[in-house]
């Protein structure tokens, strides 16, 4: 790959004009993967954003590579054609909550239980911008909106505890506050192979300002982000004063770690095999208004999808030979008249 | 049986033969039919099938729910339907007397398993009395075969359970037909072995009940005749027996062959669209992927990414599956990419008739979808003919970078007839061009590439594959702009591009084949105009009408979206005109609103194709009125 161009994010920036609300959290997230993507060695020809429908989902148009703006949430099943056709490009789907979580919900699981080659960006603003405000799936219960006008009653998911459940073998979350978090992350979603899943809360300044206020706010994120580390016990707080175990009863739980001292911290492992320890890390918090652990939850390798369909294909070529359309008319009792 | 002596039975020659196979679905009479079928085809009979069998996979035994039927015509001519009314029919039990009795031509010969008239049977059947015994067949040659006892006896010494000795039932029956229609056991004997070579037990005991029907029928003194049907005199060449749905893979694997671009299916099991998948999930040494998706529009949302990536992209289904596709059909017309819907037509609406026949969805095809969203749309009408029209609509998408809905139904997908199989080499070229380099000049020199540049002649935009450098560009389904594809709300705009899209595909008529006529096509007094698997119905309806004088022509349309250039002249030029269709007069409306022509409409929608006698029977009626 020492052949690939160097290239800027002017090289990855389309010529159109970008029109999401201004103060809008995507910007800062097009700014973090148009900042990343000279730093990934890859081809601009090779990479491919798909997306839904939403106003995550204009994404594609303004990166400066081949795209596809699908309909509203089929971009995963779009972008599973697109990677099992070409695996060997690199196929980023970027949808929010609503796309991939409501009405495309069965495509997001499918895609990370094929563990198709994708990275699949999910903004979560916990809110239907592009139809002007109402609740989405990801709202908290008793949100007031245009369409809940007494409250959602609505339990909302967990997108990270949805991604673990579906089998993911990458699932990380991030914030768009954080720029450098950001590239991290999307960075390790591009090297996984595999279904790579990246929620990023993403503020919605029009219709849910805010929301991630409490724990994304500079001031606020030393104590309420807990940073997992691959191999480091998992501890928070202005002074690293805080820490996460396991209780008894299974769940992650936050300490003093004076209570309890250093050795009895819980010790991230994203490589583990078993992904309860990674799914009691995404029952951590109830919301963005308790402390919530960000990083890569998990990051199993597996057989990867799209690969695993073209060694069928190499191993039927290499048993039966190239397909011969004479041999397969005639591969049923024949008979001649003359 | 061994020590009775073999006696002299004549044989008589038949023309044609319809034979009705029925029984409990467990009874394997759709596998009966196929032998029957096959050692047919492999004897040179022209021939065509009709298996009819239940949504249930295992319905309440022994009741008439439960009955599955399997017809086949084999015949010394030509022939294009399965037959009006069957001249036999074999009962495996009383509820398959008493459900295909109905069926039967009268005096026709009823061939039962005797044993399984026991009263408990005879109840679930809905029978008061015993039809054997109370002379409800007397109209009909009745042949009563201890079929179950006779299977178990020649299987005793096999070592088989008894429970799969009386399994082997359907074989006994098979062996008994086949004695009594002179059909070759050799292909049925080999098709046996060879099935069930890791399951020598049940090989041995199919074998056994197949050669002991035989020898009953040689030796019962039941039958004082043995039937023989001659080889049908078919043009030269080389035959196999095919149904729609293997004809109908064969052909996307040739147009992927052809078009050198390969082939990726994204389907979701239904009825009786998923014996494709069966089909081409076999195919893989030909390059072709397929993806059992999660749902029908991940089928075809896969299908469409694929041809985005470069590939011939396929979804199949049946017409509940198409109206949760028909959102990303329209994307496919927007995106003006290469995409094949094809659809299996069943009775419907909602989850309707799954097992069963009807071609109601040509309007679903034309306008299921929302906006003005113009879909090219060909039409299969024959089993084996489903090869040709699946390289057709192939070729369509291919050229025209369109979606295009192929419509089969279940009866051509079910249905077989020998096929005398193409020289490969006379198949049409589909290679395709793809884009390779900028295809526009910018004022200041710049050179560009335009997503949505016309190539002239066929209107049809670049192929641009990802991986392609220069050429990074991006597509959606929102209005855009033609030439340089960015988005584009202007009214002036939509117009332009919405009458753009319906142009792009009526202009493809100027590419299709003529309209197939037939009969007298100069002087009819009728013409048929069907479209679909009614062809061979109406060709044989039109056949009788003619050798009875009558002045009719047929016409039949391959091509429902855009029509043949021709069809307006060949509608206005008979004085009558009948469309006979498996809906309710969908076709029969087009006709009327595109031609001005007060085109009749005969419907049938009851889950089984027309048959001629019906038809000719409509023939007559349009002509004396």
């Amino acid at each position: 790959m020492t052949d690939v161009p160097t290239t800027t994010k002017a090289d990855w920036t389309s010529d159109q004009e970008v029109r999401w609300c201004p103060g809008c959290g995507d910007y800062s997230i097009l700014t973090a993967v148009q900042m990343l993507m000279p730093e990934l060695n890859v081809r601009r020809e090779d990479t491919v954003f798909v997306s839904g429908i939403g106003c995550a989902a204009r994404f594609p148009y303004y990166m400066n590579t081949y795209g596809m703006h699908g309909i509203h949430g089929r971009a995963p099943a779009l972008a599973t054609g697109l990677a099992m056709a070409r695996p060997e490009l690199h196929v980023w789907v970027v949808g929010g909550d609503g796309d991939m979580l409501s009405i495309g919900g069965n495509h997001l699981l499918h895609a990370l239980r094929r563990n198709v080659n994708l990275n699949i960006l999910l903004f979560n603003n916990q809110i239907y911008g592009l139809t002007k405000g109402q609740y989405s799936p990801t709202s908290e219960i008793g949100k007031v909106t245009k369409s809940t006008p007494a409250g959602s009653i609505d339990e909302p998911f967990n997108p990270v505890s949805v991604a673990i459940g579906a089998e993911a073998s990458f699932v990380a979350r991030t914030h768009d506050m954080d720029r450098q978090h950001m590239m991290d992350m999307f960075r390790r979603a591009h090297d996984f192979p595999g279904a790579s899943f990246v929620e990023v809360f993403q503020n919605c300044n029009v219709f849910n300002d805010g929301a991630f206020g409490a724990i994304t706010k500079k001031d606020k994120r030393a104590s309420m982000l807990i940073p997992l580390e691959h191999g480091q016990p998992i501890r928070f707080g202005e002074n690293d004063e805080k820490g996460v175990v396991i209780n008894p009863q299974g769940s992650a739980e936050v300490v003093n770690v004076a209570d309890v001292g250093e050795s009895a911290l819980l010790v991230h492992d994203e490589t583990r095999q078993d992904p309860s320890l990674a799914f009691a890390l995404s029952r951590l918090s109830a919301g963005p208004f308790e402390p919530t652990p960000i990083g890569v939850y998990r990051a199993v390798e597996r057989s990867e999808y799209a690969g695993e369909a073209s060694k069928q294909l190499a191993l039927a070529q290499e048993q039966s030979g190239p397909g011969d359309l004479e041999a397969l008319l005639h591969s049923r009792p024949t008979w001649e008249v003359s | 049986m061994t020590d009775t002596v073999p006696r002299t039975v004549g044989t008589r020659e038949l023309n044609r033969l319809v034979v009705r196979f029925a029984g409990d679905s467990g009874d394997g009479m759709q596998l009966t039919g196929d032998r029957f079928t096959s050692a047919s085809a492999l004897f040179g009979n022209d021939l065509a099938t009709l298996p009819e069998f239940p949504a249930e996979i295992r319905a309440p035994q022994g009741t008439l729910a439960g009955v599955s039927a399997f017809q086949v015509q084999v015949s010394d001519h030509n022939i294009t339907t399965p037959g009006d009314a069957p001249s036999v029919l074999v009962a495996m039990n009383p509820a398959a007397l008493r459900k295909e009795l109905a069926h039967l031509e009268m005096g026709g010969t009823v061939i039962v398993n005797q044993d399984a008239f026991v009263e408990r049977n005879l109840v679930k059947a809905g029978y008061d009395s015993d039809p054997l015994e109370d002379g409800s067949l007397d109209n009909y040659t009745l042949f009563k075969v201890p079929m179950t006892t006779i299977t178990k006896e020649v299987c005793k010494d096999l070592g088989v359970k008894p429970r799969d000795a009386e399994r082997s039932k359907n074989f006994f029956a098979l062996g008994l037909l086949s004695w009594l229609y002179s059909r070759p056991a050799q292909p049925t004997l080999d098709w046996i072995s060879a099935k069930f070579k890791r399951q020598q037990l049940i090989a041995d005991a199919n074998t056994a009940a197949f050669k002991a029907g035989m020898a009953f029928g040689d030796t019962a003194e039941l039958f004082d005749f043995t039937y023989e049907v001659k080889p049908a005199a078919l043009a030269p060449g080389t035959y196999t027996n095919v149904n729609g749905n293997t004809a109908l893979s064969w052909g996307l694997v040739a147009a992927s062959q052809q078009a050198k671009v390969p082939l990726f299916l994204g389907s979701y099991p239904i009825t009786p669209a998923s014996d494709i998948l069966h089909e081409l999930s076999q195919r893989k040494n030909f390059g072709v992927r397929t993806l059992q998706a999660e749902d029908e529009i991940a089928a075809v949302c896969a299908a469409l990414g694929a041809s985005f990536g470069g590939h011939l992209g396929i979804t199949t289904t049946s017409g509940p599956g198409i109206a949760l596709k028909g959102e990303t059909i329209g994307l496919a017309v927007s995106l003006e990419l290469p995409l094949l819907v094809i659809n299996i037509q069943r009775g419907g609406p909602s989850t309707g008739l799954p097992t069963k026949t009807e071609s109601a969805d040509l309007m679903q095809a034309m306008y299921g979808r929302h906006g003005e969203s113009p879909v090219p749309i060909v039409a299969a009408y024959s089993p084996s003919q489903c090869f040709f029209a699946a390289i057709e609509a192939a070729r369509i998408a291919l050229k025209y970078r369109t979606p295009v809905i192929l419509l089969s139904d279940g009866y051509l997908a079910n249905g077989s007839e020998p096929w005398l199989l193409p020289d490969v080499s006379t198949l049409p070229d589909l290679t395709v061009e793809f884009a390779t380099g900028p295809n526009h000049t910018q004022d200041d020199g710049t050179e560009v590439f335009w997503p949505y540049l016309r190539d002239p002649e066929t209107k049809a935009r670049p192929w641009a594959v990802p991986g392609t450098p220069g050429l990074t560009h991006r597509i959606g389904g929102i209005e855009k702009e033609d030439g340089t594809g960015n988005i584009n709300y202007e009214a002036d705009n939509h117009g332009y591009m919405v009458k753009l899209r319906e142009e792009r595909v009526a202009h493809i008529a100027n590419d299709i084949p003529p309209t197939m006529l037939d009969g007298d096509t100069d002087d009819a007094d009728l013409l048929v105009l069907g479209w679909g698997s009614t062809w061979g119905a109406i060709t044989s309806a039109v056949m009788r009408a003619r050798a009875e004088g009558r002045k009719v022509a047929h016409a039949h349309v391959t091509h429902l979206n855009p029509l043949p250039r021709d069809l307006g002249d060949i509608v206005r030029r008979f004085p009558k005109v009948l469309v006979p269709e498996m809906n309710l007069g969908q076709f029969c409306r087009i006709i009327r609103a595109e031609f001005l022509v007060d085109a009749q409409s005969v419907c049938k929608v009851e889950g089984i194709p027309f048959t001629a006698a019906e038809l000719h029977s409509h023939i007559n009626g349009v002509l004396d009125d």
